[in-house]
């Protein structure tokens, strides 16, 4: 898994390549809780070369997500989500849950 | 038939994926059910390490694969302590966010995933069979 952070004016983007995993995911949360830490709650994630996420990435995603929207100061949206992995959003109920967008241009606009 | 033996740590898991996605484009699994497949192995071997040894590191995952007429069987041995999958809350899907507890996802997905999910306990040796069907 590689992970690259571009922050921009009004969020921070978090590209995120290869696979999210139970070995994986610690530095997914470990890069979100930096963004956090740093005052920024504001975040897209780019899925758009994500080939797999299991559910220990998907616990990352709905903590970071409680973290940044709490007392309405941020939110983390999803941006090009591949098909396999919106029918596992889908599955375990995430699509009601997260915003998301087609790509990051949209999801970035939505700031 | 073939047979793995696998380290009991997180970094097996991408090669466990690897083994299962050739084995399961050559039982002829299409590309979204070689997906799901490789989403419930994941979540399956997670557990294995995490619930059945406790951590890493402390004992060997034995897979084996066979593919059969309409679909492949996965089976997956360890010598840990046995899982109970009755023990494991359904996590509630449709509840609001705050309330969102996410313990018993992986094992939720592995069922939703595959067509089959069986647990087999005996002295000191678990096995966890899966069958995926192809459509």
């Amino acid at each position: 898994m590689e992970i690259k952070t571009t922050q921009f004016k009004h969020c921070d983007v978090v590209k995120v390549t290869g696979r999210v995993d139970s070995a994986t995911s610690p530095r997914l949360a470990e890069e979100f809780a930096k963004i956090n830490d740093d005052g920024r709650y504001k975040i897209v994630m780019d899925f758009s070369d994500l080939e797999f996420i299991s559910s220990a990435g998907l616990r990352v995603l709905i903590s970071t997500l409680k973290n940044c929207r709490r007392y309405n100061r941020g939110d983390l949206v999803l941006a090009g989500m591949p098909e396999n992995i919106h029918s596992v959003f889908d599955l375990a109920g995430f699509t009601s849950i997260f915003k998301i967008y087609d790509d990051v241009l949209s999801a970035v606009g939505s700031y | 038939m073939s047979t793995r033996i696998f380290p009991g740590r997180y970094e097996s898991l991408a090669e466990v994926a690897e083994f299962v996605r050739f084995e399961a484009k050559e039982a002829g699994l299409s590309f979204k059910e070689v997906f799901e497949l490789e989403t419930a192995v994941d979540e399956a071997v997670s557990n294995i390490i995490e619930h059945a040894y406790g951590g890493e590191g402390i004992g060997e995952i034995i897979c084996t694969t066979t593919p059969v007429e309409d679909g492949i069987l996965i089976i997956l041995e360890d010598h840990g302590q046995p899982f109970d999958p009755s023990c494991v809350p359904v996590p509630d899907i449709n509840t609001h966010l705050k309330n969102r507890k996410n313990h018993g996802l992986g094992y939720f997905l592995m069922c939703q995933l595959m067509d089959d999910v069986r647990f087999e306990f005996t002295n000191n040796h678990n096995k966890l069979t899966l069958f995926k069907q192809h459509r």
